[in-house]
């Protein structure tokens, strides 16, 4: 009985706890309910992937109507896998956020932050899993609503001001997506993936269907903070409670990468995206500033979670990079960077958070001498920065490895370079750290500076270790990815 | 001339469409751009109910004698828009009330020159 609602669970349950962590209202409480629902979300996911794996396809009929006239949730073998990062993350990054919260947002407002969450990840699942356009908007904005109030929820005014701006941008996003499904209501007049992908290409020589494609494509693209649609990412990142950050850096913009593979190569197709429309060389000609310009402006960043989620511009660039090569190992190579980023940019988040925690802020000045003060944040911090590099042994190589073997594929030997020059400039803004945690003496404050407390370095070192775990085995990451990637491109064809 | 006439809906929506998103980029005042933001998605609401139409196509509730109705769904996915952009202008104005205390003012250039937010 359970175990055939598990798709339906998956939503369902995050989505009655958020008003339920209202009533219970005693943050400690509320936390402890919220880590349960996490980790029952991330079982359940597991679950559902296994299952997938071993049978194939799920689709659940939502209320007992048969698609395509009813809501269908269908999990495949991409989408689990989106489900497991998305839970996974929702987990760890929840475990870390009770000590952090209790630090960084006035009590009265903690219960609103674990609901908000709670939101947040039924929004991020319900993208995934659903098999039907107009619920893609309908999660987008759930997810996207308790996404502003995360950040507004940052200690600085600062706050405030970013989650405005994402509001509108992020607002903006999501009426150009609706729109794109309205256009592909009006020429084949079904809502549900599968039945849009059998029936678009009667009608793929349309204005209306190339209006629906370039609307959906800018739409997922600001959602995603491609270059140059970013400028909302940046003071998000920085200034939102650092679990938000953590855990809105590690799924946000990845489940958006999620919705862009499932238009472009599940509904329209790799022939329509890449051969009738140029698709590939827009992607690309956004993903190379991304990667160079992301990375050129994190080295000058003196906040350094401003500077991470610079950094994340450009990682989101390599990964649209991957796809724009509209090949097997291109799209492997994007999907194993969402899983790898995702690890090692909520690993470093949280790694953030554990300074900010004694310092309140995580300025370059704040590093001054830490790696003797707090060895095990340090050597965390570091440990993530040669994953952003993409040294061997950990994840971020596997990825960079993958999307290097794509590019001369196809012949692009220049696009090589640019990968390896991004990875030159990431040395150069994580040095920066490393230069002031390493060779620079303590300095002098009145703030009692120790190692953060454990309950925030176990979550940290969860990810950071995780990231090298799957930079050495990596036949799951490898082996889903890859099926997954020949999924999407035998999909259209 | 006709096929000019016969889309004037679609007309309104993309003149409705422009004006909001035009609000949203020039305007200063945040109050105002949450403004250019509802007009955007209202336009959007127009574009939707035009598509459900069905020429000669009576309202959808079943009568007798009746064979063509419109199609009922595109309003029901409004209703879900609908509820969606109240929410987010809620949200809006939520923040706006709280960026109004913390800087004492909504204009985006004040903002700016105090702490190089925006």
């Amino acid at each position: 009985m359970i175990s055939d609602n598990l798709p339906a669970l998956q939503v369902v349950l995050p989505l009655i706890a958020a008003p339920l962590c209202l009533i219970i209202h005693r943050p400690k409480l509320v936390w402890l309910f919220a880590l349960f629902i996490c980790l029952i979300s991330l079982g359940i996911s597991i679950e559902l992937l296994s299952a997938v794996i071993n049978t194939g396809p799920i689709s659940y009929e939502m209320g007992d109507w048969a698609p395509p006239w009813g809501i269908e949730y269908r999990v495949d073998k991409i989408s689990g896998f989106v489900l497991l990062i998305v839970s996974m993350i929702g987990a760890v990054v929840m475990l870390y956020a009770g000590k952090s919260i209790e630090h960084e947002i006035a009590p009265h407002k903690q219960t609103l932050f674990y609901s908000a969450y709670l939101l947040c990840l039924t929004g991020l699942l319900g993208i995934v899993i659903t098999g039907d356009a107009f619920n893609i908007f309908v999660f987008l904005e759930i997810s996207s609503l308790s996404t502003y109030t995360l950040v507004s929820l940052g200690k600085d005014r600062r706050a405030l001001t970013a989650a405005f701006q994402y509001l509108i941008m992020g607002t903006l996003g999501a009426t150009f997506i609706l729109i794109g499904i309205g256009l592909m209501y009006m020429m084949t007049g079904t809502l549900n993936i599968l039945d849009l992908a059998q029936r678009i290409p009667e009608v793929l020589e349309t204005r209306t269907i190339r209006a629906a494609f370039a609307f959906l494509t800018v739409g997922i693209c600001l959602k995603l903070a491609l270059f140059p649609l970013h400028l909302w990412l940046p003071n998000s990142y920085a200034y939102a409670p650092s679990s938000a950050s953590a855990f809105l850096s590690a799924t946000a913009t990845k489940v958006a990468i999620y919705v862009l593979l499932r238009f472009v190569f599940t509904i329209f197709g790799v022939t329509f995206a890449f051969e009738i429309m140029p698709m590939g060389t827009v992607l690309m000609l956004m993903a190379i500033p991304a990667i160079l310009i992301g990375s050129t402006v994190a080295i000058f960043q003196q906040n350094i979670k401003r500077m991470l989620a610079y950094s994340s511009v450009a990682q989101i660039g390599y990964m649209i990079l991957g796809i724009s090569f509209a090949s097997v190992t291109g799209l492997t190579s994007g999907i194993l960077h969402l899983f790898n980023h995702a690890l090692m940019k909520g690993g470093l988040f949280l790694a953030l958070g554990g300074i900010a925690y004694h310092m309140g802020a995580a300025r370059i000045e704040h590093f001054k001498g830490l790696g003797q003060i707090m060895p095990w944040t340090m050597a965390a911090i570091v440990v993530g920065g040669l994953s952003l590099i993409g040294v061997p042994l950990t994840v971020g190589f596997i990825s960079k490895w993958y999307l290097v073997l794509a590019a001369l594929e196809q012949g692009y030997w220049p696009i090589a370079v640019v990968v390896l020059v991004g990875s030159l400039l990431a040395v150069i803004y994580m040095w920066k750290l490393v230069e002031a945690a390493y060779f620079n003496n303590v300095e002098p404050s009145e703030v009692v500076v120790k190692e953060a407390p454990l309950q925030l370095l176990i979550p940290t070192w969860l990810l950071i270790g995780a990231s090298i775990y799957f930079g050495i085995n990596t036949d799951l990451t490898i082996g889903v990815a890859q099926q997954a990637a020949e999924m999407l491109m035998g999909a259209g064809q | 001339m006709n096929t000019f006439l016969g889309l004037y809906n679609y007309w309104i929506v993309i003149v409705l469409m422009m004006t909001g998103f035009y609000i949203v980029i020039a305007q200063g005042n945040l109050i105002k751009k949450v403004v250019g933001l509802n007009i955007f998605q209202t336009s959007v609401i127009i574009l939707y109910v035009s598509m459900g139409k069905v020429k000669d196509g009576a309202a959808p509730i079943l009568t007798d004698g009746i064979e063509i109705y419109s199609n009922p769904l595109p309003h029901v996915l409004m209703l879900t828009a609908i509820v969606v952009g109240v929410a987010t202008t809620a949200l809006a104005l939520a923040l706006i009330v709280r960026i109004y205390e913390d800087y004492g003012s909504i204009e985006e250039d004040d903002i700016h020159k105090q702490d190089g937010s925006f």
